[in-house]
């Protein structure tokens, strides 16, 4: 049984390393979309064990992402881990009084991201 | 976090295209400037810096996240009105953009050159101490806006920033409430949004997280307008969105009576925002134009399709300033003025090989090959068939039916190649970009005021021929604004208009595209031309008697052919025209000049559209076969002897009353002549020029893919390539324009 993680990022390049990194935990499948948008449409698609979003984004921001799926009962208990980068403070912690679980600063090494998977995936 | 090439060559072709972006965006502040600045813009090239950032620290490109992060930091203090908007910043921004292509080019060659690593610590020093500091400690006014907290939350930092600006100015603001089907909101967004735009400021779009039914999703825009009631209703009339107005409450007693006042200075707004208030589109109309530009530009990114041609006038006006604006510091100024020179030595050359292709035109493709796969199972059928009958029992019904599969596998064919080449072009407008802003800088730097106009950026051609354009057309246009635009005063001495015009123009004609560079200068000085290339000894007086004003204004195609007296700064490169001639050869193109003196100067290209596949007539002369682009052969004449007369030691032919220059192939070649009663001539052309080359035998048309020639064949003239005709025979390929271009010259260098 795998788990599936949705990552939103609108930058492909940072996209497809984080999907890297989160596929590099075995038995973990990453579902990508570079739109909030979009990601709002996959949501009801697929069951996500968690959610990785960025917050600068064009169409919708990140913080109503987060604001949708923590407001909502069937996504609610997602795990949600927000991408910032240096400077976006402001928005990150807005991001964590939202109810993000964690956050993560580019550039970030691979190996914190996949330790933060591990333990919210509850994986040895 | 090294994870090899092609992880770097990832990053270079995200950061090209963030840098793409950047450099559009910084052209339209840059040609609006002194009008009020549009939010959406700002945002979006503060948008492009954070993104960059994150990007290049991603992959351990430290000096491009360093930078990108101050330019990012300036931004934001922009973007939340902080600082304002001045020459010396967008000139300290644009200073930015062109260090952050320097760097990426060290990036994609892995290296790391110290003059760069100066110029990003330097702007990064002066990025920071840009505008001034900001006081704290207004009343925020959104604290008097009755919205939900829960609502604000949602906010980002500049969202919150566009709220408040619209609260300050007094503009109604507006909770737009509307429920969409799950698998389609995103269209009905985009009508919802494109009714309100024009009336107002989106400022935030929140998915509601109450659906109103299972399959559907809600959505509320925060909208400042400062339309009236009954007009917002009119321009939603249709929709099912409702509207429900925000209240402000009043201010408390200390803050100021009218909204759209600034609080006296003791209430202390920042000064700076204070001005930022100000000079915040007072009408709807500027952020209209500017904000469908962005959603354009949105929708393009969104759906992985090349951005929608902009609906824009078909003469875009960038309006150059000379005025050097005053740099903050002596040191930095050094910086600054050192910048550009080290740029110029960098192309303007995308660093990365990629095309993007609208997805429709890749379903075309894919569909004519799902096409070709249904012919192909046809003739197997027919092969199985034609295998069990035996070879005796053929029928003339299975005959036909193979003649009319071949029909259909030829036109398809001819379908997927088309379609292939279409893939491949791309519109020249990417290079007039570009070359806006080295325009802009070049002028400041030379001291001349310009008005840089381009046309036609929507003409596309072969990407390679794109690529290749640019370097030529950026030597051309320095020539143009170094020698050809006057200064300011001796124009108006000379009963000009002080500012000079230096025009850009693509155009299509049949298979060929016409790229041209005019300015209203001084005009080149045939006599000095004359006299100079005497000197140089590249003419003998003779011919330099004989030649036409046309002639003599093309001998500054030559090698070792320079008229400036001394190599100035600007076009201290050493590079000459003839260098420019050869690329635009290399491409199969022609160069052309007209000048006239006190008048102005236009340089001409003439471009084939694509180099990879073209149609070619095949021609043979003493037994050996060549092939001639169909796309300049102009007519096919059948001549006598007699028709061939000699003119000044050259053969020419009378071709309806007019005098055409002749050639023979075999001579040129030093083939062993065919004494045959007549020949055939093909008559080729580009641009104005025109040639008639004798060939002995015509073979027909062929299509046909040229491959570059190596080693010493490389250098013989005539000769563009060779190709291989489907019976594995080689055969070269005719250079017209180098014909053509020999057939004019002064003298003949055949080796």
């Amino acid at each position: 049984m795998g788990f599936k993680v949705l990552i939103v990022e609108d930058s492909k390049a940072s996209r497809e390393f984080i999907a890297a990194t989160v596929e590099s935990v075995s038995g973990v499948e990453a579902v990508t979309t570079a739109s909030g948008f979009e990601a709002l449409k996959l949501l009801p698609r697929h069951r996500f064990d968690l959610i990785i979003t960025d917050i600068n984004m064009p169409d919708i921001n990140g913080l109503e992402l987060i604001n949708f799926v923590k407001k909502n009962p069937n996504y609610r208990e997602t795990p949600l881990f927000i991408i910032t980068t240096e400077g976006g403070e402001k928005d990150r912690d807005r991001g964590m009084a939202l109810g993000a679980a964690e956050y993560l600063v580019k550039p970030f090494q691979p190996q914190s991201l996949e330790g933060l998977l591990r333990r919210y995936l509850k994986l040895a | 976090m090294n994870q090899g090439g092609k992880a770097l060559s990832d990053f270079v072709a995200e950061a090209t295209e963030i840098l793409d972006t950047l450099n559009k965006d910084l052209l339209t502040l840059d040609e609006r400037r002194g009008q009020e600045v549009d939010p959406d813009l700002i945002n979006g090239i503060f948008r492009a810096a954070h993104s960059l950032k994150g990007l290049a620290g991603l992959f351990g490109q430290d000096r491009i996240a360093r930078l990108a992060h101050g330019m990012e930091d300036l931004l934001d203090r922009l973007r939340l009105g902080k600082l304002v908007l001045d020459d010396t910043t967008l000139d300290a921004l644009v200073e930015g953009l062109d260090v952050l292509q320097a760097l990426l080019v060290d990036a994609s060659r892995g290296e790391t050159s110290n003059t760069q690593s100066a110029r990003v610590e330097g702007l990064v020093s002066r990025f920071t101490h840009l505008g001034e500091p900001t006081a704290p400690g207004e009343e925020d006014v959104l604290d008097r806006l009755e919205l939900d907290a829960q609502v604000r939350a949602v906010f980002t930092e500049y969202e919150e920033h566009r709220l408040r600006e619209n609260v300050r100015r007094g503009v109604s603001l507006w909770r737009v409430r509307a429920d969409f089907d799950l698998s389609d909101f995103d269209k009905g967004l985009a009508e919802l949004n494109s009714r309100l735009k024009p009336v107002g400021e989106i400022i935030s779009t929140l998915p509601s997280a109450q659906p109103s039914s299972a399959s559907g999703i809600a959505f509320d825009l925060i909208f400042g307008s400062k339309v009236s009631d009954k007009e917002l209703a009119e321009a939603l009339e249709g929709t099912l969105a409702q509207l429900s107005k925000l209240a402000v409450r009043p201010a408390r007693a200390t803050a100021p009576a009218t909204p759209s006042v600034p609080p006296p200075a003791a209430q202390a707004a920042p000064p700076a925002a204070a001005r930022m208030a100000a000079s915040v589109p007072a009408t709807p109309e500027a952020p209209r134009a500017a904000s469908t530009r962005r959603s354009g530009a949105k929708k393009g990114k969104a759906s992985k399709q090349p951005p929608p041609a902009e609906p824009e006038a078909p003469v875009v006006p960038v309006v150059a300033r000379e005025t050097p604006s005053p740099l903050p510091q002596p040191a930095e100024n050094e910086a600054g003025s050192k910048g550009p020179r080290v740029d110029f030595d960098t192309s303007l050359r995308s660093l990365t090989q990629t095309v993007r292709v609208d997805i429709r035109r890749l379903d075309g493709l894919m569909n004519t090959v799902g096409e070709l796969l249904l012919i192909k199972a046809n003739l197997q059928r027919m092969t199985e068939s034609a295998r069990q009958e035996g070879t005796l029992m053929l029928s003339k019904a299975w005959v036909q039916e193979l003649a009319r599969e071949t029909r259909q596998l030829e036109r398809k064919l001819d379908a997927l190649q088309s379609g292939l080449l279409e893939a491949r072009m791309v519109p020249v407008g990417q290079v007039f970009d570009k070359l806006a802003r080295l325009v802009r800088r070049i002028a400041r730097e030379a001291g001349k005021e310009i008005d840089f106009l381009s046309s036609g950026g929507e003409v596309e051609l072969d990407k390679l021929i794109v690529e290749e354009l640019s370097d030529p057309l950026m030597h051309i246009i320095r020539n143009a604004l170094d020698h050809g635009v006057e200064a300011p005063e001796a124009r108006v001495l000379a009963g000009k208009t002080r500012r000079a015009t230096v025009s850009l123009r693509a155009e299509q004609k049949g298979n060929h595209v016409i790229i041209e560079v005019s300015d209203d200068g001084a005009g080149i000085d045939e006599h000095r031309v004359r006299e100079v290339a005497l000197q140089k000894r590249l003419i003998t007086p003779t011919q330099a008697a004989e030649m036409s004003r046309r002639e003599l204004l093309n001998l500054i195609f030559l090698p070792g052919f320079s008229t400036a007296r001394n190599v100035s700064e600007l076009s201290g490169r050493g590079v000459g025209l003839d260098v420019v001639k050869n690329n635009i050869s290399n491409l199969s193109g022609l160069i052309d000049v007209w000048s006239e003196r006190g008048r102005g100067t236009a340089f001409q290209l003439t471009l084939p559209l694509t180099l990879a596949i073209i149609r070619a007539l095949v021609v043979g002369v003493s037994g050996r076969t060549y092939a001639v682009p169909l796309n300049s052969v102009l007519e096919i004449l059948s001549v006598q002897p007699k028709d061939i007369r000699t003119l000044e030691r050259r053969e020419v032919l009378d071709l309806r009353g007019q005098t055409l220059p002749f050639t023979r192939l075999a001579r040129l070649f030093n083939l062993p002549e065919r004494n045959t009663g007549r020949h055939f001539v093909v008559v080729v052309g580009l641009a104005q020029e025109r040639m008639g080359i004798a060939v002995d035998e015509l073979f027909g048309q062929q299509d046909i893919v040229t491959k570059p020639l190596g080693g010493r064949l490389q250098s013989v003239r005539g000769i563009s390539g060779a190709t291989d005709l489907g019976n594995r025979r080689t055969v070269l390929v005719l250079d017209v324009a180098a014909l053509l271009e020999e057939g004019m010259g002064p003298e003949r260098r055949w080796a």
